[in-house]
């Protein structure tokens, strides 16, 4: 009963979407543990391409196509796993780089980051139950 | 004395007389002798003497006279009368011979005679041949220089090059000391000394034209004698010491094209001639013979057709080069306006997106602001804000859409829409500002109008709009209405639309919209400007409406892509106006009642479908993402091979697997790319996989080159178990996907 109380916050806080029902669906007697392996694989994706983009921030003047690129991917996997406020941060950033806006680049990008932790915990703690 | 029987001679013998006698009977004996075998010789000699028998007599003649004048030798001495009696028979005979002869050269005399008048007729007549044919064979030999130099003339078509071989050819052929040509000039008042056979680069001698001898020359087709001290053939120093030679000239008519007729040759006295003058070797006493003026005129005349010609082909090889530079101008012209309109869609195509960007931030964030706690004035200035930012959006889309309109590159998306409620959607929308402006809004759907039609429902409303909004824009009181029915041919009685006519088909409708306003109505003198781009019509109440005088622009063009026509019609000045408009719609099927994509339908039928052992091959980089896809169709029971690069993929892919899913942001060689690849790789359809993108982005560019590169189908990420049912069911049930996104 707690684990669908902690689940149902976590969709009610808006942390998650439909696309992690669907991943919850895929989950049969084959694989148990699919959305489990599923989110590891993403945590280890995400340290590398928020590491990628921490150097790529560094640099000056800002290649914001590469930027552009690796957001694409970190998108796509929040996406895939249905990370909503991550996947909303992303579109942000990616927006920001469009417009070629540094300073809102930067700023995003924290928040990508504060968003991305408050998630990793709270699944961490989802799948601990 | 014995008797003897001898007889005396006549005359007593005297010796010296009788010596000479003696000697003369004898000779004439051996010439009477000799001239029958003369005779005889010479004729069998001869084979053509008519008179043999003649000759016979009169050889008989002779030899007998020879005979009688031999006897007569004998009588000079005593001599016997045997000699005697022959003496006497040779003469009787001779006499007799000789008579005959004399009676038969009484006919044959004259036959010999008249023998001798032929002969001298015929040796007439022979001489007479003879001068003929000379006169023949000069003819003829003029005729063959003629033709020689005609030949010579003719083959080359430039003009220089003709005036100078027909000099040297005449200069040859007549052997003449000098032959000239002089053109007339431009001005057409004088004479040029145009070419020269002797001398190389005649000095330009000009001579007026109206000179007698020369008009006397000019009015003749004949080669004219003219004297050899007149101005045009005074044009060497005298070589010689006495006479010059004659001089004759002839005149070449210088045909102009315009009056160059195939059938008649055209004798204007305005024609323009040049002279030509033939000057004889001077110190020579030649004279200009009937053949060599006939020569000289019929040369000038083929020099006139073969300058006429030269002309011609000049005028068309001027014609020639000017089309050429034409075309390389107007190619130049074609590839400047190519370049200005290719320039032109690059900076639309920049704007459209740098421009609607930002305006979307602002109308975007402006209505953000609108929500949060704002003071009244702050409130009033971001409403004005969005107000400014709302029409300047609808500006530019207008001015973005009318470029593309006048492109012809704006396309029609059509799609099955709820025709009703797009009307009721208009009216809704015009209600509120039409209450402010107190008017009364009314509208009438005909009940025969179908509810789903087929069409760009987008458009569509926005035309509609755009009607409307100016009926309630130039009203300030009354009412509005607003009627919709299904057009028939006798409902267009206006003759503002003759050339619209309504095909009857099976699959199509005309839909028929009347708004009606009871407002300040138009000029009629200006309804057709008022479909004209950016003008306005200056009267009174007009000016602060606003708006850029492009709408009714926009709407024609819209309406004329939907196969239709709108006009307005109005009695005047605040007498109201009408604006109706015609379009032609599809008709939906029976069967399809709801708005829902097919995937739905399909979905119903083919839920129970399954997959079990379908080999999949899933192309995508990001691994989160082909994890999920992965894991989605191990649900579904598919045998999934994963790849993370295009290289990959092309190396695994085989004839087995029956699905391709592909990212479409794959880096390094793109999907459409490894489609075409596959394409390339499985010639026969059914040994090809199905290709499927996956796409995070749904704009029509992404759709549009997926299916041009060969894909079956694209789908919209992230997917879901229902979605990637439905499109694994559809793709296997028709090898393509009808619809996924």
């Amino acid at each position: 009963r707690q684990v669908s109380l902690i689940r149902q916050s976590l969709f009610d806080q808006g942390f998650l979407d439909e696309q992690f029902i669907q991943l919850e669906e895929l989950g049969d007697d084959a694989n148990p543990n699919f959305v489990e392996e599923v989110v590891s694989l993403y945590y280890r994706d995400s340290v590398r391409l928020i590491h990628n983009l921490e150097q790529a921030l560094e640099k000056s003047p800002l290649d914001y196509n590469k930027l552009d690129e690796y957001m694409h991917q970190f998108k796509g996997s929040s996406s895939s796993i249905g990370a909503k406020k991550v996947k909303a941060e992303c579109t942000q950033f990616k927006e920001f780089c469009m417009a070629e806006y540094r300073e809102g680049c930067m700023r995003t990008f924290q928040q990508v980051k504060r968003e991305y932790t408050t998630l990793k915990k709270k699944l961490e703690a989802y799948f601990q139950v | 004395m014995e008797s003897c029987n001898c007889i005396e001679p006549q005359w007593p013998a005297d010796e010296l007389l009788m010596k000479y006698q003696y000697i003369s009977d004898f000779f004439i004996a051996v010439a009477y002798f000799s001239i029958p075998l003369e005779l005889i010789y010479f004729v069998k000699k001869s084979s053509v003497f008519p008179y043999r028998w003649v000759l016979v007599q009169f050889g008989a003649f002779i030899v007998l006279c020879g005979a009688t004048h031999f006897i007569n030798l004998w009588t000079f001495y005593m001599h016997t009368r045997t000699v005697a009696v022959v003496m006497t028979l040779a003469k009787v005979l001779t006499a007799v011979v000789s008579c005959a002869t004399a009676l038969m050269l009484v006919h044959i005399i004259p036959d010999l005679l008249s023998v001798k008048t032929r002969e001298l007729f015929l040796k007439n007549k022979a001489a007479e041949l003879d001068r003929e044919m000379g006169l023949i064979r000069t003819q003829e030999e003029t005729g063959r220089h003629v033709r020689m130099l005609t030949h010579e003339i003719r083959s080359t078509l430039d003009r220089h090059t003709i005036l100078k071989t027909t000099l040297i050819e005449l200069g040859r052929t007549l052997a003449l000391e000098e032959c000239a040509l002089w053109m007339p000039t431009r001005t057409g008042l004088e004479l040029q000394l145009a070419y020269t056979l002797r001398q190389q680069n005649p000095v330009g001698y000009t001579v007026p034209i109206q000179l007698p001898v020369i008009n006397q020359v000019f009015r003749s087709n004949h080669a004219v004698k003219i004297s050899p001290n007149c101005p045009v053939a005074r044009i060497r120093p005298l070589a010689g010491k006495y006479m010059p030679g004659d001089v004759v000239a002839v005149r070449v008519p210088l045909l102009h094209l315009s009056n160059f007729q195939i059938n008649d040759w055209p004798e204007l006295s305005t024609k323009r001639y040049a002279l030509m003058v033939l000057m004889l070797p001077s110190d020579s006493a030649r004279q200009w013979h009937v053949h060599e003026l006939e020569l000289v005129e019929v040369v000038a005349d083929q020099v006139a057709v073969a300058l006429s010609h030269a002309a011609i082909l000049e005028e068309s090889m001027r014609a020639r080069d000017l089309l050429m530079d034409q075309n390389v101008a107007l190619d130049l012209a074609r590839r400047e306006a190519e370049t200005a309109i290719r320039a032109r869609n690059d900076f639309l195509a920049v704007m459209n997106h740098e421009m609607r960007t930002p305006m979307h931030a602002i109308v975007a964030l402006s209505s953000l602001l609108l929500e949060t706690e704002l003071t009244p004035e702050q409130r009033l200035m971001v409403e004005t804000i969005l107000k400014s930012s709302n029409l300047l959006a609808t500006l530019i889309n207008d001015v973005l859409d009318l470029s593309r309109l006048e492109d012809g590159s704006l396309q029609l998306e059509l799609g099955t829409f709820n025709l009703h409620a797009v009307f009721k959607e208009v009216f809704n929308l015009i209600k509120p500002i039409a209450s402010v402006k107190k008017l009364l809004v009314t509208l009438n759907i005909a009940p025969d109008l179908p509810e789903y039609a087929v069409g760009d429902e987008k458009r569509l409303m926005q035309t509609l709009l755009n009607v409307v909004g100016n009926a309630v824009k130039f009203s300030k009181e009354g009412s509005i209405s607003i009627t919709a029915f299904l057009a028939k041919s006798e409902s267009l009685r206006d003759s503002r639309a003759p050339d619209f006519f309504l095909v009857p088909s099976d699959n199509h409708f005309y839909l028929h919209v009347q708004v009606k306003d009871s407002g300040l109505g138009v000029n009629p003198q200006d309804i057709p400007k008022l479909f004209t781009k950016f003008a306005q019509t200056q009267s009174l109440g007009t000016r602060n409406s606003g708006g850029s005088g492009l709408g009714l622009a926009i709407c024609k063009r819209f309406v004329n892509l939907m196969g239709g026509h709108i006009w307005i019609e109005s009695e005047g000045l605040g007498k109201g106006c009408t604006a109706i408009f015609i379009v032609k719609l599809g008709m939906t099927g029976h069967s399809i009642k709801s708005n829902l994509p097919l995937v739905s339908k399909m979905s119903a039928n083919h839920v129970h479908a399954n997959f079990t052992g379908l080999k999949v091959l899933v192309m995508e980089d990001n691994g989160v993402s082909r994890m999920v896809t992965k894991g989605l169709l191990m649900h579904l029971g598919c045998d999934v091979t994963t790849v993370s690069s295009s290289d990959e993929c092309l190396r695994v892919v085989s004839q087995d697997h029956k699905v391709v899913f592909m990212d479409v942001c794959m880096p390094g060689i793109s999907c459409y790319e490894v489609a075409v690849r596959i394409h390339e790789k499985f010639t026969r359809r059914h040994e090809r996989p199905l290709i499927v993108a996956l796409t995070s982005t749904t704009d029509k560019i992404t759709k549009d080159n997926c299916m041009r590169a060969g894909m079956d189908g694209v789908v919209l990420k992230p997917v879901s178990l229902d979605k990637m049912r439905c499109v694994l069911s559809d793709l296997l049930e028709h090898g393509v996907l009808l619809e996924a996104i």
